[in-house]
């Protein structure tokens, strides 16, 4: 049952092959059998599953079932979800149950998904290896000794476990596609604004966007048309038509112009890595689409702009932890500067710490025009690159990150060599851009994603292209031995 | 940029935060090394070059200036440390 697509629960649900309690009852058990393995959950909601299960079988008894009703669904726990414990992986939000709901869990809700709980995930979402979370890294399902990814890697790590079929997660920087590539599933990062931010713990605003983490790209398709959408309470939603994400994934790839940045293909990349998105790509092009070499200069220039603007932006955002109204108090504080000072130097780990005080540096009298304006002006020539790429190409595609997944602590107090290895997917947060990683083989043992960047607005684009790909390769099948 | 001990104190004291002395090294030589990273925007030429705050240049949008939130205090502030009278505690803050 945990190897079928959404697709295929859909219609085992519909055939009454089985019910909406027996699914959920199965990933539950599953969940308690072989987390210990992975971690991939920091809150496992049986109770309140069940019943969302037992309520979605009696929808469906009425007739009133959509596509996606009572299919059972992770959340990173990022995302408020009322009277549930939403921790972000942090000490400081340990003790913290939202009182209201995000619009992205409301909306899963309301398609009568069914919440199995709460992932795992690097602090505030701040890292690329899930090593930063309070609750303990998650471990690779393909590896235990090896990192999933971040931050969302609980979400990446439970997708590819099959101890849920599908999860949510959210991309700053690359927090979606670099542990959906390392895990080997499908994770889309939809255009900024495309879905709400309203009641997802906020890390940086002009750059953070929630998306899908899936087996395939059809049923990242199926809960895009669940999630995506204008919301009035995120001011920063954008008002334009929402696509039927699954009415063009069959549409064909003959002329579909690819642009190859040779950025994207440069020292740094690992070789057998390479070798897998080359004949990736090989593949597209028996698929009548046509190839060209394209440049994406300020590729270098995305990681120092993204790790100004980022921990600026953080710096604020964070200011909001202040042991007042919500999260850690330290004890008996003798004043209200030694409230603030120690309730966040207690509830923040060391890398929350570090972005914090970097942003306020940059923000600071003196630094604001040498490093924050001046990322953001790089930034603009950054989302021009793109602009003029788009122009020649439909489409661009590459690797998501430079190297499969490398060791449990290999990178530990070294932050630096943690931030270069998003090199490929900064520039498209800091653009605004949508983006797209499939499951592309194996590279040193591992798995490893093909990335393709869409223009705004093109995740059918990048669906369709993503489908026809799993249609003539079964990367995407793959699940780890003993999860099988 | 290298920074020391006494700019890494300065920086935590602004985002109020509390750091161990055993950490200073650590602290020192991390951001150091991250805004030596973040040096590299100097090479780049943005002469002319408007800042980008909004990926999409999207322009705020704005509602009506009305009362739409319900009174939710005592829901709210559950997940308080410390409340009392429907207020918030916090340490003596004037003599």
């Amino acid at each position: 049952m945990h190897n079928k697509t959404l697709a295929e629960l859909a219609d085992g649900l519909k055939s009454g092959e089985f019910s909406s309690v027996e699914l959920t009852t199965h990933y539950l058990d599953r969940i308690k059998s072989l987390d210990s393995q992975t971690n991939a959950f920091i809150s496992v909601t049986e109770e309140q599953a069940l019943s969302q299960a037992a309520e979605a079988d009696k929808t469906r008894a009425a007739g009133d079932a959509t596509a996606l009703t009572g299919i059972p669904i992770a959340h990173k726990d990022i995302f408020c979800t009322e009277g549930v414990k939403t921790s972000c992986g942090s000490k400081m939000l340990d003790n913290f149950i939202a009182p209201y709901e995000s619009t992205v869990t409301e909306k899963c809700n309301n398609s009568g998904l069914i919440m199995l709980g709460k992932t795992n995930m690097d602090e505030f979402a701040m890292g690329s290896t899930n090593e930063s979370s309070f609750y303990g890294p998650t471990k690779n399902p393909w590896d235990n000794t090896k990192i999933p990814g971040g931050s969302s890697g609980g979400s990446a790590a439970a997708v590819a476990a099959r101890l849920a079929p599908i999860a949510t997660g959210t991309d700053t920087g690359g927090s979606i596609r670099q542990p959906a590539s390392m895990c080997g599933i499908t994770g889309l990062k939809p255009t900024y604004g495309r879905v709400s931010r309203w009641g997802m713990i906020a890390f940086a605003s002009s750059l953070d966007q929630a998306g899908p983490m899936a087996q395939t790209a059809e049923d990242a398709a199926m809960l895009m048309n669940s999630i995506a959408g204008l919301d009035h309470k995120d001011s920063t939603s954008i008002d334009t038509p929402v696509d039927d994400y699954t009415a063009n994934l069959n549409n064909g790839l003959e002329g579909l112009r690819v642009g190859l940045p040779k950025e994207y293909f440069a020292e740094g990349l690992d070789d057998s890595v390479k070798t897998v998105i080359e004949s990736a790509i090989k593949e597209m092009e028996k698929q009548g689409a046509i190839l060209k070499e394209i440049s994406l200069a300020t590729t270098s220039l995305s990681i120092p702009a993204y790790y100004v603007i980022a921990p600026a932006e953080a710096s604020a955002n964070l200011s909001r932890f202040d042991g007042v109204r919500f999260g850690h108090r330290c004890e008996d504080p003798k004043d209200l500067t030694d409230m603030y000072t120690r309730t966040r130097g207690e509830g923040f780990g060391d890398e929350v710490k570090r972005r914090i005080m970097v942003g306020a540096y940059a923000l600071s009298a003196g630094y604001y025009d040498a490093y924050y304006k001046k990322a953001q002006q790089v930034r603009r020539l950054i989302k021009n690159d793109f602009i003029k790429a788009f122009d020649e190409v439909d489409v661009i595609a590459g690797p998501t990150a430079p190297t499969t997944a490398f060791g449990l602590g290999s990178i530990k107090n070294d932050p630096v060599a943690m931030y270069l290895e998003d090199i490929f997917t900064l520039s498209v947060n800091l653009a605004g851009l949508p983006a797209i990683t499939v499951p592309a083989g194996f590279a040193n043992g591992m798995p490893t994603g093909l990335q393709l960047i869409g223009n705004y607005f093109q995740e059918s684009k990048l669906l369709n292209i993503g489908h026809k790909y799993q249609q003539v390769t079964d990367w995407h099948k793959k699940t780890p031995e003993q999860f099988a | 940029m290298s920074i020391d001990h006494d700019q890494v104190a300065k920086i935590a004291e602004l985002a109020r935060l509390k750091l161990e002395p055993s950490q200073m090294d650590q602290y020192a030589e991390n951001l150091s090394s991250i805004l030596d990273l973040a040096d590299q925007l100097q090479a780049a030429d943005t002469d002319g070059i408007e800042p980008l705050a909004n990926p999409l240049d999207a322009e705020q949008r704005l509602r009506a200036d009305k009362v739409t939130e319900t009174n939710q205090r005592e829901h709210l502030q559950k997940n308080a440390p410390s409340t009392e009278a429907g207020l918030f505690l916090v340490p003596k803050v004037i003599e």
